[in-house]
């Protein structure tokens, strides 16, 4: 009984992290109908950061904000000086940020060296708290907290002012809005922003759980793209009930069917673009 | 790629070559060259760098000079991928024409090159554990001075049967074969020991939350894991954290609390017991040389990386002052390296067994903290371990090699 409420509650928690992952990638996906495969890459980079930020001697969440301010202006550098010198070609678009992704993993290798760094859960959120017959660490309880708050965050943003107005007319149908005056390549560059600043934020917050090491670019990558396709790109409702559904299936599925392990994950994915190919709540396939 | 000949030595060698009559001594004129295929880009550069380091600090202890012979350094990076090894093999043997090979690191890259190697007959010295390249597929040119991957687990489910008197145990590890010849080589001696491993859980290579993994441990007295590369910080603070640390003690293999991750564990990992052909708290007056000069050029402890292959240069130095330095004759060069036979080295005393293996010590170590650090202290030494344990070396290979089910699962 106590296991199955444990993988529940990770469940969430786990949810709440993929969210976190997610949600950039989304965004992007949607408006720029590309896959970002930098997105590892950025969320990567940001917990390398934010374990230089702490140890600075910084505190963990200003840490986190710096590491996701750092990373919005690398976003940005990448999508003006690069991505949109491609624009309207989606697969030179796609290859780029997959060499990208090579490149920032081989910069990290280089200043933060091959040794996995450990980053330190910050000090009021250490320990477990008692959840009916479990007991479960705090910390991850709090990501879900903090994934519940951005995804707010986000929501405001795109439904109450005239950006999110703006990005959700691109995301919706991007030569319409242009005509309709939207600059749509200035949109661009700033959800790249965002998507890349949550992606970084994302990394630290994962820090207390996963550390940072070489290869969790490539850990983390998967995720995110199953979580889209399943919710749907360029919705926040789509990637926040991906997350939580692939939060359910990674946790029971590894212990209820533990030979398909991978399969109980790309499962869905593949049935999903099969049958409905813009995920959940998505509008376009992408 | 790094050639480890700079202008001093250029000039050396040519004024020596120029000095000395032609004829007979241009070949010995000739540098021994050593070819290092490592890993230096993606995930496994963290074993890959560290196996740089210890080939490099033994050279720069010896001036790069073995048994009178000048010896050049060719570093490869295969990348972590067969198609990268066999590539770099080829190369080196082919355009460098290097006289040994250490490494690669990884068994799938081994594999890949190992019938290409054996067939240009170049020895060639690897940290690689994969069991079955000195048992079930030998290369009659390869030499392992570290361990196989159940070599140093056999005496670890002796230690946790019969010293820590554990009984009904659960084994972890990654979904490859690494991890399934470590845990196999456990589970068979504690269960021969009275013990029963009663759950077997093996979470993918890439695994970024344990949790439901960790969440099936029920029932049992203590738990063995086999995590290699940056997986074990992971783990160990994830298990603690889901208080499971404080209900079952932890046992792990070589790589799961290697001496050059302490930096980055925590106080999760306090307690672990584990199992290694190697530890950086060895005694010896070699050990104690190594240590000393890897923390003063590297700043960090060295784990099973750098001195696999730093004892991979004592071996190649061993087997030169056999033959004379002469490394012309290929038969008689492996025969020397399989005859090398050491007392003094960074894991004490050891000798190969006719499939090339190493016979060695394997060293108990508890994880603890001493004056601030983390350190693995050896609580036992099983000397003379070979990779047959201590069972008949002709009824051991008609069973098959361990994989995930096999031993199978008594309950």
């Amino acid at each position: 009984m106590s296991q199955w409420l444990l993988l529940g509650v990770n469940s969430v928690s786990l949810g709440g992290l993929l969210f976190l992952l997610s949600a950039g990638f989304s965004l992007i996906f949607g408006l720029m109908r590309i896959p970002n495969l930098t997105h590892g890459s950025f969320f990567m980079l940001g917990a390398y950061l934010g374990t230089s930020f702490l140890a600075l001697g910084l505190d963990f969440w200003l840490a986190a904000l710096l590491a996701a301010a750092a990373m919005a202006a690398i976003g940005g550098g990448i999508e003006r000086l690069l991505l949109r010198r491609l624009a309207g070609q989606e697969l030179a678009q796609v290859l780029v940020t997959l060499g990208l992704s090579f490149m920032i993993a081989d910069l990290c290798l280089m200043i933060w060296g091959g040794d996995p760094i450990p980053l330190d859960t910050p000090r009021s959120l250490r320990g477990a708290m008692p959840i009916a017959s479990i007991v479960f660490p705090t910390y991850r309880l709090a990501i879900v907290v903090i994934a519940v708050a951005v995804a707010v965050a986000l929501w405001l943003m795109l439904e109450r002012t005239r950006l999110g107005a703006m990005i959700r007319a691109g995301v919706d149908d991007a030569p319409m809005a242009r005509v309709a005056g939207i600059r749509v390549s200035r949109l661009f560059t700033l959800v790249f922003c965002l998507g890349a600043a949550i992606a970084g934020f994302a990394g630290v917050m994962g820090g207390p759980i996963l550390s940072v090491y070489p290869g969790l670019d490539a850990d983390m990558l998967p995720l995110a793209l199953i979580v889209v396709i399943l919710g749907g790109t360029g919705s926040l409702p789509g990637a926040l009930l991906g997350s939580f559904v692939i939060g359910l299936f990674y946790n029971f599925g590894q212990v209820l069917f533990p030979e398909l392990a991978y399969i109980v994950l790309f499962l869905p994915m593949l049935l999903i673009l099969l049958f409905r190919p813009q995920g959940l709540f998505g509008k376009h396939v992408p | 790629m790094a050639w480890n000949l700079d202008r001093r030595k250029f000039l050396a060698g040519t004024a020596a070559a120029a000095v000395v009559p032609w004829a007979p001594a241009v070949a010995q004129a000739q540098s021994v060259r050593i070819g290092l295929l490592t890993v230096k880009t993606g995930p496994l550069a963290q074993g890959g760098i560290q196996m740089e380091q210890g080939l490099t600090l033994f050279l720069k202890q010896r001036q790069s000079s073995l048994a009178g012979r000048k010896v050049d350094l060719v570093i490869a990076d295969t990348g972590g991928n067969p198609a990268g090894a066999k590539t770099k093999a080829q190369e080196l043997i082919e355009r460098d024409k290097v006289d040994f090979i250490v490494g690669p690191l990884a068994a799938f890259e081994l594999l890949a090159i190992s019938a290409y190697v054996e067939e240009a007959k170049v020895p060639m010295l690897s940290l690689a554990a994969a069991d079955d390249m000195t048992q079930r597929r030998p290369n009659a040119y390869f030499v392992r001075a570290s361990a196989t991957s159940s070599q140093c687990n056999h005496p670890l489910g002796d230690y946790a049967a019969k010293e820590m008197k554990l009984k009904r145990m659960a084994t972890i590890s990654e979904d490859f074969a690494f991890g399934y010849e470590q845990a196999g080589g456990f589970q068979r001696v504690f269960e021969d020991e009275g013990g029963l491993i009663v759950k077997k859980l093996w979470p993918p290579l890439n695994t970024a939350d344990y949790t439901p993994f960790i969440s099936q441990l029920a029932d049992i007295d203590g738990v063995w894991n086999g995590f290699a590369g940056s997986n074990p910080i992971k783990f160990n603070q994830q298990y603690a954290e889901l208080g499971a640390k404080a209900k079952y003690p932890i046992l792990g293999g070589w790589t799961a609390y290697d001496d050059a991750l302490l930096k980055s564990f925590g106080d999760d990992a306090v307690g672990a017991v584990s199992a290694s052909w190697y530890s950086s708290t060895l005694d010896t007056p070699s050990n104690q040389r190594f240590v000393a000069d890897m923390v003063k050029d590297y700043g960090n402890v060295p784990g099973g990386y750098a001195a696999g292959t730093y004892i991979n240069g004592m071996c190649i130095e061993a087997a030169l002052h056999k033959t004379g330095g002469k490394t012309d004759d290929r038969s008689a060069l492996i025969a020397a390296l399989r005859g090398v036979s050491l007392a003094d080295t960074p894991r004490g005393a050891f000798h190969f067994d006719h499939l090339g293996n190493v016979v060695g010590n394997v060293f108990i170590r508890r994880l603890e903290r001493k004056d601030g650090k983390l350190v693995n202290t050896i609580v036992k030494t099983y000397a003379n371990v070979s990779q047959f344990w201590t069972y008949d070396e002709h009824r051991y290979l008609e069973q098959p090699v361990y994989s995930r089910d096999y031993p199978a699962l008594k309950t």
